[in-house]
């Protein structure tokens, strides 16, 4: 498994969880967890996925992901899953 | 499972606090390159270099991409040239030929710096060392990344004093050379007591004989990181306050130890170790000064300074050694003054004096570090500073170093414009009653007692 971590940032509208849902199983990436918060009319999405059944590589896909984010009007990252572990568990 | 919060400050903290790796610096022994012809000893230079910092920068890339950190610069160390051109450099020109060399074999793999123009003359310079510090000034002029440094003292070996008289000379000459530029050539120079042999930051990277044939060791940043967690603490008392750092710089040094792991993995060269400095850039909020602020200073240099100061740096190691494997360089809170807004804002405003950075530098790595001077401060007032600096280093037993830039041309009032990373910076007043016949003296002061500490 390749874990890798979705962050969505920037202002709510209808879709958005949609859009990157849809490009995300076009592709073969997994969703293993997602969760959401909204906080001063911001949108905050996190995804746990994982990349490892996706015949494109990271690149491909960060770049892609981030191409969807212009598309809507939000940030969309594409991250490895190890920065945020190694920052916050011991 | 990770939580959408940890995730959000992560990424909060490399979006809008600066949190970044400062460097990768990839450390390569150039002891098997020796040669006594100096066209064979500089080739073997160049495809050593070549051959395995090949992929340091497009690693370093992937990294930034995958991981989402930015990694500001890439680097490479080497052995001090004064040792690799000893056999084959009979005159300071020939060592320029190897500033070239090390330039062009920078150029070629794309790195941002190289270091380890450096000689090591803590007790005394052979005909080779002196010929490489003679040659320092023409070697930073004509080249564009490399980075130069001298080893002038040690806490067992005490100050060379000939060395530090000499380094003042060639700190003016560089300065001269460089006078179109605002002396830029100064920015690239060190003088250390107690170099480490493992530092990842410049101008003072150098790979020291100790170490194995290749080595990448990695240097972390992140002050605005640490500002912003205190501003979530304001007015709590020190225990709160320590105990933020310390937490703050744990995450800020895991990222480092990630980064350094997996360059090592991708790149198949050993991981040494993780300098736990916090580095400032020009960048608004990246200040060590706004930390102090934060913490309830006025000013960077009010009364208070020097023990803000050294609870930061002690907070900063503690966090940070749990946070990594392996632990060396310099290892503190950096306090350059034209690299950080905060810094040179004390400056202007007059709270923050050479004086009270010497004061400061007791403290915490490293010392006097992009500090611009009249450039008609005399040279053995230059040496003079360095000798301070050093005594500082050689007595506590911790490296200290003088990064200083008297700019030719200019007076206090004037401001000096380096760019990047190096910032700029206000010139600041340097006391001017003279030291000349104490630097010129011969010798060298001895080492100090290590007994009857007081």
């Amino acid at each position: 498994m390749k874990k890798t971590i979705i962050t969505v940032v920037g202002k709510d509208s209808v879709g958005i969880i949609a859009k990157v849902c849809t490009y995300l199983a076009e592709n073969q990436v997994n969703i293993l967890d997602i969760s959401q918060t909204i906080t001063g009319g911001y949108f905050n999405m996190m995804m746990i996925t994982d990349i490892s059944g996706s015949s494109k590589k990271f690149d491909e896909l960060s770049d892609e992901l981030d191409g969807i984010g212009e598309e809507i009007g939000v940030v969309i990252k594409l991250q490895r899953e190890e920065i945020f572990v190694k920052m916050h568990r011991i | 499972m990770l939580d959408i919060r940890e995730v959000l400050e992560t990424n909060e903290m490399i979006e809008k606090e600066n949190l970044d790796v400062r460097t990768i610096t990839l450390g390569i022994s150039l002891l098997d390159c020796i040669d006594s012809d100096l066209d064979k000893l500089n080739e073997n230079i160049y495809n050593k270099i070549t051959t395995l910092a090949e992929n340091l920068v497009s690693t370093g890339k992937d990294i930034e991409k995958e991981f989402g950190i930015p990694i500001v610069n890439k680097r490479i160390s080497v052995t001090p040239i004064a040792l690799i051109g000893a056999a084959a450099c009979k005159t300071p020109d020939d060592f320029v030929t190897i500033a070239k060399t090390l330039d062009d074999a920078a150029k070629k793999v794309g790195i941002n710096f190289i270091g380890g123009y450096s000689a090591l003359v803590s007790k005394g310079m052979t005909k080779a060392d002196e010929n490489l510090i003679r040659s320092i000034p023409k070697a930073l002029s004509v080249t564009d990344m490399v980075c130069s440094s001298v080893n002038l003292g040690s806490t067992k070996t005490g100050l060379d004093m000939d060395a530090i008289r000499l380094m003042g000379e060639m700190v003016h000459e560089a300065a001269y050379l460089t006078k179109e530029n605002d002396s830029i050539g100064c920015a690239k120079l060190v003088v250390f007591c107690n170099a480490p042999d493992d530092n990842p930051f410049m101008a003072g990277a150098f790979h020291g004989v100790t170490e194995a044939d290749a080595i990448i060791n990695v240097g972390v940043s992140g002050p605005g990181v640490v500002k912003k967690a205190l501003e979530t603490i304001h007015g709590e008392d020190f225990e709160v306050l320590c105990e933020t750092i310390k937490k703050t710089a744990f995450k800020i040094t895991r990222v480092g130890q990630l980064v350094a792991k997996e360059a090592s993995e991708r790149l198949g060269i050993p991981f040494g170790i993780i300098d736990l400095s916090l580095a400032p850039t020009p960048a608004v909020g990246d200040s060590i000064a706004d930390i102090f602020e934060e913490m309830g200073l006025e000013r960077a240099g009010a009364p208070g300074t020097t023990a803000a100061l050294a609870m930061l740096n002690d907070q900063v190691k503690k966090g940070g050694v749990m946070a990594s494997s392996y632990v060396g360089g310099l290892s503190g809170a950096f306090i350059p003054v034209s690299e950080d807004q905060g810094m040179i804002r004390a400056v202007n405003d007059g709270a923050l004096t050479i004086e009270k950075l010497e004061a400061m530098t007791c403290v915490c790595s490293v010392g006097l570090d992009m500090i611009a001077i009249p450039g008609d401060t005399p040279a053995t007032t230059i040496s003079g500073i360095i000798a301070d600096e050093m005594a500082i280093g050689m007595v506590n037993q911790k490296t200290t170093a003088v990064r200083i830039i008297p700019v030719i041309g200019k007076d206090v009032g004037d401001t000096v414009e380096f760019g990047g990373l190096l910032g700029y910076a206000p010139v600041m007043k340097v006391n001017s009653f003279g030291c000349a016949d104490f630097i010129n003296r011969k010798g060298r002061i001895p080492a100090p007692i290590h007994s009857f500490k007081n």
